[in-house]
């Protein structure tokens, strides 16, 4: 689970640098840069509060308990309980409001125009987040990660179409959640154009660096949930699903951000609605399904 | 009586006495009428010390004659103001705010006299960047965003004052000032015109080879001499060069600005091979030092023309392939396309000039209207779009690019290694009491530079036009009612000169 974490960024750094022909950097820089920030100490702005300098703490914090209970394939989370997706669900939220209520203490207008953004996409994402765990939950009768997976691989054949398709939607989640292209480009040097890049903006040293490892763990999260309802179908076992999150999602995101441009701002509410429709479609389908085979 | 000394862009420079003083109400009155017709636009206007207060030029220029129209005038010093011209036609204002700024001359009823530029000499000099004027909105939805004057990245600074309402920009104004170095003044201060040469050079580091262009052109009509024609090619295909490679600069940015990596790296490797060749031919990638008055250090070679033409077809050959794949990337067109319109009407009444302008369907094209050295011996056809949004601005580039590629690979074919291109004169001696002006078609557009001497033929007064001045407010335009997350992909669309404007 947390070599996923670590691995992912740069498996996607590997795949942008190789189509754009370029040597690229280490596979793990990025971990090198964060190493580095956390040596640093941190400058805060005159205008800030204390909720500033808690914000990264809280996030990294709720982010890190939210990794605990995510199993991989069959190995067997730390933490678990009955009803834990909506705890996981909702730490995911908790995090998200700590970096926006940050971003608006700054007082800065750019800041404060990503923590609009950041907060409607979140608001906007969280349905299909929903949906897509209620679909999980309603195939297997049970509400946490560790029992959702260990059951599912009992089930029908018929249900493994609608799992590949709650991870694609976990994948878009992740996409939306960690701000790649096409909803956000963490590349840009221009402020008016981010949203999550741009409310970390006054960070700097080990704050910017517990954010970024909150980032890769968050990363971590969907696409071994996704790994997972696809390992399900096919090989249940951590060998399988773990290497399928880095590769699949890192190779994914990195084709994606070279080959396509990002879309305009006003498009991401349609793009991220048609997501939230796709999951409406897929518990709909499931539970259709679970229906009929009652039945 | 007549208003206007007719005379155009190839003619020698003008005796300041063949110059009519006119009655500025006439003037006012006869340019109010004029400017409403688009084929006339002013190119440059400005005012100049003389005995006992100051004498105003201005050029307009007749895009459908090539005649370039030179009219002065010179206030009563105690007159109360002068009727703005701006009000009527807003493609004045800079202008008559730089003149206001830095003389103090009243215009009346002019929309706001802002500061231009913050002059070093500027007449009042309590207005100070940090005391600029900015335009306020009242209103509880909306909210500013300021933006500069640093901003990320390696680009020159500026600021620029969003009012928005939520994430719709209602209005963008645009402060410069913060490059000026007294580009002017420099030009004046001594004769030594290897300096100036080199000072005319660095007016804007992307428009090297233009800027030098010019003010060749303008020494060379002072001084009376008419340089070989195998020197007005070579300076033409070092235009040409350096429009290849600001174009797919600049094609190149627009993919990054919307995170598409892979024609920004193709667009990238392509400028690399374009400048390296100008760096081959002259030793500098920008084209610093190529461009010399009447005559050149670095005549082009046997070997050099070999090199030009196999990587300037190879060039274009690739950007071919690339050009279609830009014209079918859907997510690019969609970001693009419909975004950042400036319509024609509009550009007409700013005064909009070069790419930009052909962007939004006004066919201004030096090249074209007011040809000079080797293009008055070719036709131009000038590349005009009629969509104005941010696609028609990168499409005038896609396809000039291809066109300046044809006419390097046209110039040189057949072209030998000649013999009658002289060594740089610095010493020529210049006429005295003359206006000499030049009119070049950098990759930007319109360059305007204009030269006054005195008696003794030296220069006493400099002025520099880069195309930048009249398009900034082009790009405000643009932005209006667009969401401010596209205001970076409609700045790169025009990709204006800081220094440029700021002298």
């Amino acid at each position: 689970m947390l070599v996923v974490a670590l691995s992912i960024t740069g498996v996607i750094n590997r795949t942008r640098a190789l189509l754009a022909g370029r040597k690229g950097i280490r596979f793990f820089q990025h971990i090198y840069n964060v190493r580095l920030q956390l040596r640093k100490g941190s400058v805060y702005s005159t205008t800030t509060t204390a909720l500033f300098r808690i914000a990264p703490v809280v996030y990294l914090g709720s982010t890190l308990l939210a990794f605990l209970f995510i199993p991989v394939a069959d190995l067997e989370p730390l933490l678990s309980f009955h009803g834990d997706i909506i705890l996981v669900a909702y730490l995911l939220a908790l995090s998200r409001v700590a970096i926006v209520l940050a971003a608006m203490d700054t007082g800065s207008s750019f800041e404060g125009m990503g923590a609009a953004r950041e907060a409607l996409y979140g608001a906007l994402v969280e349905p299909a987040l929903m949906m897509a765990m209620a679909t999980l939950a309603l195939f297997c009768g049970y509400s946490s990660f560790a029992d959702i997976f260990s059951t599912a691989q009992e089930m029908d054949v018929n249900l493994s179409i609608v799992l590949i398709l709650v991870a694609y939607v976990f994948f878009i989640i992740m996409v939306i959640e960690a701000g790649r292209v096409p909803v956000d480009d963490p590349k840009t040097h221009l402020e008016l154009t981010m949203i999550h890049e741009v409310m970390c903006l006054d960070y700097s040293g080990v704050d910017m660096g517990l954010i970024h490892i909150a980032g890769w763990l968050k990363n971590a999260i969907f696409a071994v949930i996704a790994a997972n309802a696809v390992a399900v179908t096919i090989s249940f076992h951590w060998w399988f699903a773990a290497p399928l999150a880095i590769i699949v999602t890192g190779v994914a995101i990195g084709v994606v951000e070279s080959l396509r441009a990002r879309n305009k701002l006003s498009r991401n509410i349609t793009y991220i609605l048609t997501i939230v429709a796709m999951a409406a479609l897929v518990l709909l389908t499931g539970f259709l399904l679970i229906q009929n085979i009652e039945i | 009586m007549k208003l206007y000394y007719t005379t155009n862009n190839r003619a020698s420079a003008v005796v300041l006495q063949d110059i009519p003083v006119v009655e500025y109400m006439e003037l006012y009155h006869d340019l109010s009428e004029r400017m409403h017709d688009t084929r006339y636009h002013v190119a440059h206007y400005f005012a100049t010390e003389i005995e006992n207060g100051l004498r105003f030029f201005m050029l307009v220029l007749d895009d459908e004659t090539g005649e370039v129209l030179i009219t002065s005038f010179i206030p009563d010093y105690y007159a109360e103001g002068l009727a703005s011209l701006t009000a009527v036609h807003p493609q004045f204002h800079p202008f008559e705010r730089e003149m206001h700024e830095l003389y103090g001359i009243p215009f009346d009823s002019h929309p706001w006299l802002k500061p231009l530029r913050f002059s070093h000499d500027r007449r009042d000099r309590s207005s100070t960047m940090d005391s600029y004027p900015f335009y306020e909105i009242e209103g509880k939805e909306l909210h500013e965003v300021n933006v500069g004057p640093i901003h990320a990245g390696i680009i020159e600074p500026g600021a620029f004052r969003f009012i928005c309402d939520g994430e719709q920009v209602l209005h963008l104004e645009i402060a410069l000032g913060y490059q000026h170095r007294g580009v002017e003044g420099e030009m004046v201060k001594s004769d030594n015109r290897l300096r100036q040469t080199l000072i005319a050079e660095s007016i804007a580091g992307d428009t090297a080879v233009g800027h030098a262009t010019a003010y060749c052109e303008l020494i060379e009509k002072l001084a009376g001499v008419e340089v070989s024609k195998s020197l007005r090619l070579e300076r033409m295909i070092a235009i040409e060069l350096e429009r290849i490679a600001m174009h797919l600069a600049d094609t190149g940015a627009l993919a990054t600005d919307i995170g598409f990596q892979l024609y920004q790296v193709a667009c990238e490797a392509l400028r690399t091979v374009t400048i390296n060749t100008t760096q081959a031919w002259c030793g500098n990638r920008f084209g610093k030092s190529l461009i010399r008055p009447m005559g050149s250090n670095h005549p082009l070679t046997e070997a050099k023309i070999e090199l030009i033409r196999k990587n300037i077809t190879d060039v274009r050959r690739r950007y071919c392939e690339l050009r279609e794949d830009i014209l079918e990337a859907h997510t690019l067109l969609a970001r693009f396309e419909q975004c950042g319109l400036v319509p024609k009407s509009e550009m007409e009444r700013i005064g909009g000039v070069g790419q930009a302008a052909r962007a939004s369907g006004l066919k201004r094209d030096i090249r074209h209207t007011h040809p000079s050295g080797y293009y008055a011996e070719m036709e131009h056809t000038p590349i005009v779009k009629s969509e104005c949004d941010v696609m028609a601005r990168l499409a005038t580039r896609l396809d000039e690019v291809i066109q300046s590629a044809d006419y390097v690979e046209r110039l040189l074919s057949g072209y030998a290694p000649s013999k009658d291109i002289a060594a740089p004169n610095y010493e020529a001696q210049l006429k005295g009491e003359a206006l000499s002006f030049s009119l070049v078609e950098g990759w930007r557009g319109e360059i305007c530079h204009v030269a006054l001497t005195n008696g003794d033929g030296r220069i006493v007064k400099y002025k520099v036009k880069d195309p930048s001045l009249h398009n900034w407010l082009g790009l405000a335009i643009a932005v209006r009612s667009e969401g401010i997350s596209d205001f970076p992909i409609n700045n790169k669309s025009f990709n204006l000169s800081y220094c440029g404007h700021d002298l």
